[in-house]
């Protein structure tokens, strides 16, 4: 045996973290939480495939006798939401969509360009700017409803204004808009917040070599820092997107009836009181509810690990 | 009429002044050296005659052109970072293209000028590739093609061999030498490595605390330092500094240093100090390069005024081509730079030689030369 062979042998057989009992013990755990989080899941999927006799008669973690898709398409197309309305949740979901994804796109861009302003174009008073929108991130919900309320319909009265005037309200006192707007709002001191940490950690010297090269303001942004700034992009995409999809609060102020997002529609599919409780319905309806967020994670999942770190280790 | 042309100028952040009042011109096809340790301002400079900083009062001119408000785009000049800088999400070609496609130069002229200074600096198999697969002289490369493909009327080169191994550093310090000579451009370069800036400049300027200390070839520089910073600054091993008391011997002035283990060394007044300006008894700092301090086997035979004493040998440094010899003398450390193969032994006297034609006398006040 050589010397290697020892000083390599000898800490694998010693070491605390390599020891059988410890390892049995770990993965004990790990697989004990992965359970504890799944198995709800697991009893959500088979309860929306079982028929309403079998759910309310038998077993929560029995798999269904009878496969059954029918729950699924009720859940989609003629669940009764609320008290009067019998179309199921396709149309608050595309609501939700409607307003995610120009949610998700404008704050992300106003993050990325307050933090570029804030990192590479620095202004007297600009730590105190910055400080003042990373306490955006500490404000409850709760506390800004009535004040958002009170501006939503200042904007709304402005709406109906511009339509006397010009035929077309531009959106304002839309519902969904309003929703966009207090996300976009709500979300801007996150997303600063990302953005400005990555670019703090951004070579200014690429910024001062594309501004000797005659690149512009925006020019610099778009073909400098954005192609550069990949890992947090995807990081505060998933941080917005599963915020205001999940977003219930906001949701149930300011978008009433047909407007409301998924989440509200959620909420009243399950709450309403006719009838009995279609337990298998309402699993299909909040896997539905709850899969956009579920595929972001999948999908770009990895990235918001590494994107975290990167953040962190720079930043 | 000077390419770069700089009056008075002074930078302040807030209430600390990090230029004060800085004179300078620079020819075209000069190269113009700024050196310095850390903090004394000399990259401010750069960044000024740039425009990526604005100054306090003063002018900047290029090529007879005030440039103090235009943006760094329009003053006609290009610039090499000391992290090089390249664009990490383009290949080396765009890159070097990026100014022209900012300027609006359509893309077959573009093409054609990224191929020529690709040919001059022998990139041409690297346009494809990015700036994460190359090396650290490939970058440094592709940094100056991105600045020579502008043909500006200043190259601004800010510490551009710092980030590079000791053997790659003396390369494209060579490679700047030769592209300087080839292609007659005016360069401003800042660095703070001293034999940078002796063996690329035509041009130096030493800078300590924002103040400019000397301006001069470097030969100047060298021989002539303006003052014992600049003489301490330049030149490695650093020029030896010595109290001397200036006294009157033989009918003529000289230099006694005195030594407590010994008798005092006297030497004559050298030939580059103003002999009138000396009064007797007055203190004077006297300064000799390492290379002037030998043996007589090795002296240079046209030297016209040497001086020999005996000293005890502390430390022997061989540095393969010379072997530096540091002894004792006025209580202060004494570097000679000798032969490799001399007859030195550790503590064993050994009789050494100052070669006078090569001093330099300090006032001690002031610290200005004499």
């Amino acid at each position: 045996m050589s010397a290697a062979d020892l000083v390599t042998s000898t800490p694998a057989r010693r070491g605390p973290g390599h020891s059988r009992t410890t390892r049995i013990v770990i993965y004990g755990l790990l697989l004990l939480f992965a359970l504890v989080y799944l198995v709800p899941l697991l009893v959500m999927v088979m309860t929306s495939l079982k028929p309403l006799d079998e759910v309310t008669g038998g077993n929560m973690f029995a798999f269904p006798r009878h496969l059954t898709f029918a729950p699924w398409s009720m859940a989609w197309g003629e669940a009764r939401i609320g008290v009067s309305d019998t179309r199921g949740i396709s149309g608050y979901f595309f609501n939700s969509v409607k307003m995610v994804v120009p949610a998700v796109l404008i704050s992300t861009l106003l993050g990325a360009l307050n933090g570029y302003v804030l990192t590479k174009w620095s202004f007297p008073g600009h730590k105190l700017v910055f400080g003042m929108m990373l306490f955006a991130c500490f404000i409850p919900f709760q506390s800004v409803i009535i004040p958002m309320a009170v501006i939503l319909g200042m904007l709304g009265r402005t709406g109906v204004d511009l339509a006397d005037l010009t035929g077309w309200s531009f959106g304002l006192g839309n519902a969904t808009v309003n929703l966009v707007i207090v996300h976009v709002i709500y979300g801007l001191g996150f997303t600063t917040l990302f953005f400005r940490n990555y670019y703090a950690a951004f070579p200014s010297e690429l910024v001062k070599a594309a501004m000797i090269d005659g690149a512009s303001f925006f020019q610099i942004f778009r073909r400098i820092l954005l192609p550069n700034s990949t890992p947090i992009i995807i990081v505060t995409v998933i941080y917005q997107f599963t915020n205001i999809w999940n977003d219930f609060l906001f949701g149930s102020t300011f978008a009433a009836g047909d407007t409301a997002p998924m989440t509200v529609a959620l909420n009243n599919l399950v709450n309403t009181s006719t009838g009995v409780v279609e337990y298998n319905v309402n699993m299909a309806a909040a896997i539905i509810a709850a899969a956009p967020t579920l595929l972001v994670y999948v999908v770009a999942g990895r990235y918001f690990v590494r994107g975290l770190m990167a953040g962190a280790v720079k930043g | 009429m000077a390419t770069l042309e700089i009056s008075s100028l002074r930078k302040r952040f807030g209430t600390i002044e990090v230029l004060k009042g800085i004179d300078i011109s620079l020819e075209k096809g000069g190269f113009l050296v700024l050196v310095g340790p850390s903090g004394c301002g000399k990259s401010t400079l750069l960044n000024t005659i740039a425009g990526l900083e604005g100054i306090s009062s003063g002018e900047i001119r290029i090529g007879g052109a005030v440039v103090n408000d235009l943006h760094p785009s329009k003053r006609d000049i290009a610039m090499v970072f000391q992290s090089y800088a390249l664009y990490p999400n383009m290949s080396v070609a765009e890159n070097i293209g990026f100014g022209m496609e900012m300027r609006g130069v359509p893309r077959s002229e573009r093409d054609k000028a990224v191929a020529s200074v690709a040919k001059t600096l022998q990139i041409e198999h690297l346009l494809s590739r990015r700036p994460s697969q190359l090396s650290g002289g490939q970058r440094q490369r592709v940094a100056m093609g991105r600045a020579l493909v502008r043909r500006p009327s200043v190259f601004l080169f800010d510490e551009p061999l710092s980030n590079l191994d000791a053997k790659l550093r003396v390369d494209m310090r060579v490679e700047i030498k030769r592209l300087h000579q080839t292609t007659g451009t005016t360069i401003v370069y800042v660095t703070h490595d001293q034999i940078e800036a002796m063996t690329l400049a035509t041009k130096i300027a030493v800078l300590k605390n924002g103040e400019l200390q000397q301006v001069g070839s470097p030969s100047e520089i060298y021989n002539r330092p303006a003052n014992m910073f600049v003489a301490d600054f330049m030149g490695s091993p650093a020029m030896n500094l010595l109290e001397g008391t200036v006294m009157q011997a033989d009918g003529q002035q000289q230099i006694a240093l005195a030594r407590k283990e010994a008798s005092s060394i006297v030497v004559p007044v050298p030939a580059s100090a103003d002999a009138a300006r000396l009064k007797n008894n007055a203190k004077v700092i006297f300064g000799i390069r390492p290379e002037a301090v030998n043996d007589d086997e090795s002296m240079d035979r046209n030297a016209r005024s040497v001086v020999r004493f005996d000293a005890s040998v502390e430390i022997i440094e061989p540095a393969g081509s010379d072997t530096y010899v540091v002894v004792r003398v006025a209580g202060r450390e004494v570097t000679a730079r000798m032969r490799a193969d001399a007859d030195v032994r550790l503590g064993q006297p050994h009789t050494f030689a100052f070669n006078l034609d090569k001093a330099v006398l300090f006032d001690p006040a002031t610290t200005l030369r004499i």
